[in-house]
C-alpha cells in the first residue's frame, strides 16, 4: 500500500470509531465551541462599532476644528473664519454658495430607552449645506426642521434607543422645547446616533453668541483635500486643523475598538488555552483507550506518519465541528444585535449593531483549527511512538 | 491525614491527565479573577462612592457649566455641610493617548470633601504656597515617572493657552495615595484660582459641585432643595447622590459589558465543565481499583471522602492556583492606567473564586463517589474482567 492510501485508510478506520467516544468528544468540541464563540461575539461588538462609526466617512469631505482639538467637543470657531473656509480652493460650490455647514456639537441627557438612564445624547445644530455635504441622509418619517424654528430630526439609531425622540413629540432641553419633525438615516453612520437642530436656533439657546465648532466641507474630488488643507493651514488669519472625514472618524473610533479588542483578545486567548488543555486530555485519552488497536496496525504494517496524521486528523476534525458551533451560534446570537455605547473620545453615545462579518467568521474557523492542530499533535506523537510489544499487551 | 498517599496516588495514576485538568481549572479561574477587576473597573467607582456626598450638575448635560456663584447658595441649603467644585480641564500631555483626568479645584475644600486622597501634610501644604502647583495621583505619577518637582506642560484645547503664555504648565507638588484599593489615584489637581485668573473663557464658570450633606438620610431631601433653589434659573441643575451618579456614568457603557461578561461566563463553566468531566471519568476507570478497597475493609463512607478528596483537591489546586496568580499580576500593576482607571481584584471575587473551586470540586466527585459508595465489592471486582 502506498503511503497516502494508508494514511487515508487509517484516518477512516479511526474516524469511525469515534462514536464509542462520543462523550469525551462532544466535551472537546463543546469546549472549542465556547472559545470561538466568544471570540466572535467580543470581536462582533469592536467591528458593529468600528463600521458604524466609520461607514459614512467619505473621502471628499473634510473637517475643519480648532488647532489642536481631537473631537468637536473641545474645538470652537468664530463665524469669520468659517466664511474663511466657505472660500478656500476645492470647496464645491453650487448655486447657492460654497457646499459647507458651520456646526455646534453639544451633549443633552436623555433617558435610555432599555434602562430608562440618563444617557449623553449628541445634539447637532447643522448649517443650511449639511444634507448636500453628507450626501447620504435620506428622512424616513416626517421631514425636515424648518430653519429658524425649534424642530429636530433625529437618527434612526438615536430613535431606537432614547426615549421621547419619536415624531410628534416634544423634548425640552433647559428652558426650550423642541418639536421632533422628523427620523433620518445615514447610511448606517454615526450621524444616525445624532438628534439635528438648526445651528443659529441651537446657538442662543447655548448662550453660544456667533461661534461654531466644527465646519463641514464637501470637496470638489477627493484630490482636492490637499490643497484645501494647504491653503487653510498657512493661512495666518486661522488656526485650524484640517482632516478628511474618514480619517476623523477613524480617530475618534480608535480608543474604544482598540479597548475591546484588546480586552476580547486577551480573554479569547486565555480561553483558548483552557480549551488546548481540554483538547489535549481528550485526544491523550482517545489514544489512550486505542492502544492496543494502534498497536495492532502497526504489528501489520502500517508505518507511524500515518498513525500521527489519523490522530492529527480526528483532533482537527472535531475542534472545527466545534469551532463552527460556536460561530454559528455567535451568528445567531449577536449578528445585527442593535444597542449603543459611550464613546470617551466624543463624551457621547454612540448606537450601532453588532456585526459578525464572514471574515471575521474564517478567522474564528482558522484559530479552532489551530487550537485542533497542536491539541493533536503531541498525543499523536505519542501514538506513534509507542512500542508495539507493550501496546499489544495492554488491557 | 494518613490517607493522604492514597489521595495522591489517584492523582498520580495518570499524571498528564491530573497536569492537564489542573492547568485547565487553572486557567479558568485566572480569567474569572481577571473578570472580576475589569467587572470593578467598570463599574466606575459606584462601591467607592461617599454615601454622604451629592453631584450638582447641569441639568442638560455635565459639559455644560455653572455659576461659580452658586457655591455660596449651596452653602446656604438647608443640610448641606460642605461645599467644593471641579472642572474640567481636558488637559493633553503631550498627547491624546496619554489621557488621565485633570481638574481645577480649591485645594483646601476639596481635600476636606475627599479623604480618600491622601496628601501628606507638608505636600498639601506646599500646594497652598504654590499657585501653578498640582497633585497628581500614584497610578499616573508613577505611569508617566514624575516626581515632584517636575513641571508638567499641558495643552487645553478646551481652554485654550493661559493669558500670556503658548501652554499651561504646571508645577507637581505633591502625589496622593489613595485610602482604600479601589480609590481612582489617576487624576491631577491643580488650583482653581490660578485656572480662573489664567483662562480667557468662560470665566467664573465651574464644571460641577460636590456637596456634603449633614445626614445622610435626608440625600433625596437635600438634592431635591438644591434643585429647586436654581430651578428657572438659566442654569438649572440635577442632584443626585455620588453613587447614582457614578452608576448613571457607569451605565453609559451599556449592555456591552453585561454581554461580554454574561458570555464569558458561559464559557468559564463550559470550560469547568470538560474539566469536571474528564474528573469524573478518572474515577469510573478505577471502579475496579476502588472494590479492592472495599475488599480490604475501607467503609463506604470512607471511599466517598476518598474519591471527594481527589477531586477537591485538583479543583482547589488549580483554582486557588489560578486565583493567586490572576492576584499576583494584578497587583503588581495596572497594565493599561489610560484604559481603566483602577484595576484590583476586589476580595468578594476572590471569596467567590475559592468557593467555587470548592463546588466544582464536589459536584465533579459526587456522581462517581456516590457510585464508588454503593458499589458491591464482587462486582465492581468483575468488572476489572
Amino acid at each position: 500500500m502506498s503511503r497516502l492510501t494508508q494514511t487515508f485508510a487509517v484516518a477512516l478506520f479511526n474516524l469511525r470509531s469515534l462514536p464509542e467516544r462520543k462523550a469525551a468528544a462532544f466535551t472537546a468540541a463543546i469546549g472549542i465551541a465556547g472559545v470561538v464563540g466568544v471570540l466572535v461575539g467580543v470581536l462582533a461588538i469592536a467591528e458593529g462599532f468600528r463600521r458604524a462609526m466609520t461607514v459614512s466617512g467619505a473621502p471628499d469631505v473634510a473637517v475643519v476644528l480648532r488647532s489642536g482639538a481631537d473631537s468637536e467637543m473641545t474645538s470652537g470657531l468664530d463665524r469669520d473664519a468659517t466664511r474663511t473656509i466657505g472660500d478656500a480652493p476645492g470647496v464645491a460650490r453650487n448655486a447657492g454658495g460654497p457646499l459647507t455647514s458651520a456646526e455646534l456639537f453639544v451633549i443633552i441627557n436623555l433617558p435610555k430607552r432599555s434602562t430608562g438612564t440618563d444617557a449623553n445624547v449628541p445634539l447637532r445644530g447643522v448649517g443650511q449645506g449639511a444634507f448636500q455635504v453628507r450626501g447620504n441622509i435620506q428622512i424616513v418619517a416626517g421631514r425636515r426642521f424648518e430653519t429658524g424654528r425649534n424642530e429636530v430630526i433625529v437618527g434612526a439609531g438615536a430613535a431606537r434607543a432614547f426615549a421621547g425622540l419619536d415624531v410628534g413629540k416634544q423634548i425640552k432641553v433647559g428652558q426650550n422645547l423642541w418639536d421632533v419633525v422628523g427620523v433620518f438615516t445615514a447610511n448606517g453612520g454615526l450621524a444616525e446616533s445624532e438628534i439635528w437642530a438648526d445651528a443659529a436656533v441651537l446657538q442662543p439657546a447655548y448662550h453660544r453668541n456667533d461661534t461654531f465648532q466644527a465646519v463641514y466641507v464637501r470637496l470638489t474630488s477627493a484630490a482636492a483635500f490637499q490643497e484645501f488643507k494647504d491653503n487653510l493651514t498657512t493661512n495666518p488669519k486661522l488656526n485650524v486643523r484640517v482632516v478628511r472625514l474618514s480619517d476623523f472618524y477613524a480617530e475618534q473610533s480608535t480608543a474604544v475598538t482598540k479597548f475591546i479588542t484588546t480586552i476580547g483578545v486577551f480573554i479569547a486567548s486565555l480561553m483558548a488555552l483552557g480549551a488546548l488543555f481540554g483538547a489535549l486530555n481528550t485526544m491523550y485519552s482517545a489514544v489512550a483507550g486505542r492502544t492496543r488497536e494502534i498497536a495492532t496496525l502497526r504489528a501489520l504494517g502500517f508505518g507511524s506518519g500515518p498513525v500521527v496524521v489519523s490522530v492529527l486528523v480526528e483532533s482537527v476534525l472535531l475542534s472545527v465541528l466545534g469551532g463552527v458551533i460556536g460561530a454559528a451560534a455567535a451568528y445567531f446570537l449577536f449578528d445585527g444585535y442593535r444597542t449603543s455605547t459611550i464613546n470617551w473620545q466624543t463624551f457621547s453615545q454612540v448606537t450601532f449593531a453588532f456585526r459578525v462579518a464572514p471574515g471575521l467568521l474564517g478567522r474564528a474557523i482558522c484559530f479552532a483549527t489551530g487550537i485542533g492542530l497542536v491539541g493533536g499533535l503531541l498525543p499523536a506523537i505519542r501514538a506513534a511512538r509507542l512500542p508495539i510489544a507493550t501496546g499489544l499487551r495492554e488491557s | 491525614m494518613k490517607f493522604f498517599p492514597l489521595v495522591w496516588a489517584g492523582l498520580k495514576r495518570k499524571k498528564l491527565r491530573t497536569v492537564l485538568t489542573f492547568l485547565s481549572i487553572f486557567v479558568a479561574f485566572l480569567l474569572f479573577a481577571f473578570l472580576g477587576a475589569i467587572k470593578e473597573a467598570l463599574g466606575g467607582g459606584v462601591s467607592m462612592a461617599g454615601l454622604d456626598r451629592l453631584i450638582v450638575r447641569h441639568k442638560v448635560s455635565l459639559i455644560q457649566t455653572l455659576p461659580e456663584s452658586y457655591k455660596a447658595r449651596i452653602q446656604g441649603v438647608a443640610g448641606v455641610a460642605a461645599v467644593s467644585h471641579q472642572t474640567w480641564f481636558g488637559g493633553i500631555y503631550q498627547d491624546p493617548k496619554n489621557f488621565f483626568p485633570n481638574m481645577p479645584v480649591e485645594p483646601e475644600l476639596f481635600l476636606a470633601m475627599f479623604p480618600e486622597f491622601l496628601v501628606k501634610d507638608a505636600e498639601k501644604q506646599a500646594w497652598l504656597n504654590t499657585r501653578t502647583g498640582a497633585i497628581v495621583g500614584r497610578t499616573t505619577a508613577d505611569r508617566f515617572e514624575w516626581k515632584i518637582g517636575d513641571r508638567i506642560p499641558l495643552q487645553a484645547p478646551i481652554w485654550g493657552p493661559p493669558a500670556g503664555q503658548t501652554q499651561w504648565e504646571f508645577e507637581i507638588v505633591g502625589i496622593y495615595d489613595g485610602a482604600k484599593k479601589g480609590t481612582d489615584t489617576s487624576q491631577f489637581f491643580f488650583r482653581y484660582d490660578y485656572f480662573e485668573e489664567a483662562r480667557q473663557r468662560e470665566k467664573g464658570q465651574v464644571g460641577w459641585y460636590t456637596v456634603r450633606i449633614a445626614n445622610p438620610d435626608q440625600a433625596a431631601a437635600v438634592a431635591a432643595k438644591i434643585d429647586e433653589e436654581f430651578a428657572n434659573s438659566p442654569y438649572e441643575t440635577k442632584t443626585e447622590p455620588e453613587g447614582a451618579f457614578a452608576q448613571g456614568f457607569a451605565q453609559q457603557i451599556g449592555d456591552i459589558a453585561s454581554i461580554v461578561m454574561a458570555v464569558v461566563g458561559a464559557v468559564f463553566f463550559t470550560i469547568l465543565l470538560v474539566a469536571g468531566n474528564t474528573m469524573a471519568q478518572s474515577v469510573r476507570e478505577r471502579t475496579e481499583e476502588l472494590g479492592v478497597l472495599k475488599a480490604l475493609g475501607f467503609s463506604n463512607f470512607l471511599v466517598l471522602v476518598l474519591v471527594l478528596l481527589e477531586s477537591c483537591s485538583i479543583a482547589i489546586l488549580g483554582g486557588c492556583g489560578g486565583l493567586g496568580t490572576a492576584w499576583l499580576v494584578i497587583s503588581s500593576g495596572n497594565p493599561v492606567p489610560g484604559l481603566l482607571p483602577v484595576f484590583y481584584l476586589p476580595a468578594d471575587s476572590l471569596v467567590a473564586g475559592v468557593l467555587l473551586a470548592v463546588a466544582l470540586g464536589l459536584v465533579a466527585g459526587v456522581l462517581p463517589a456516590w457510585q464508588a459508595m454503593r458499589l458491591r465489592i464482587a462486582e465492581a471486582l468483575r468488572r476489572g474482567g
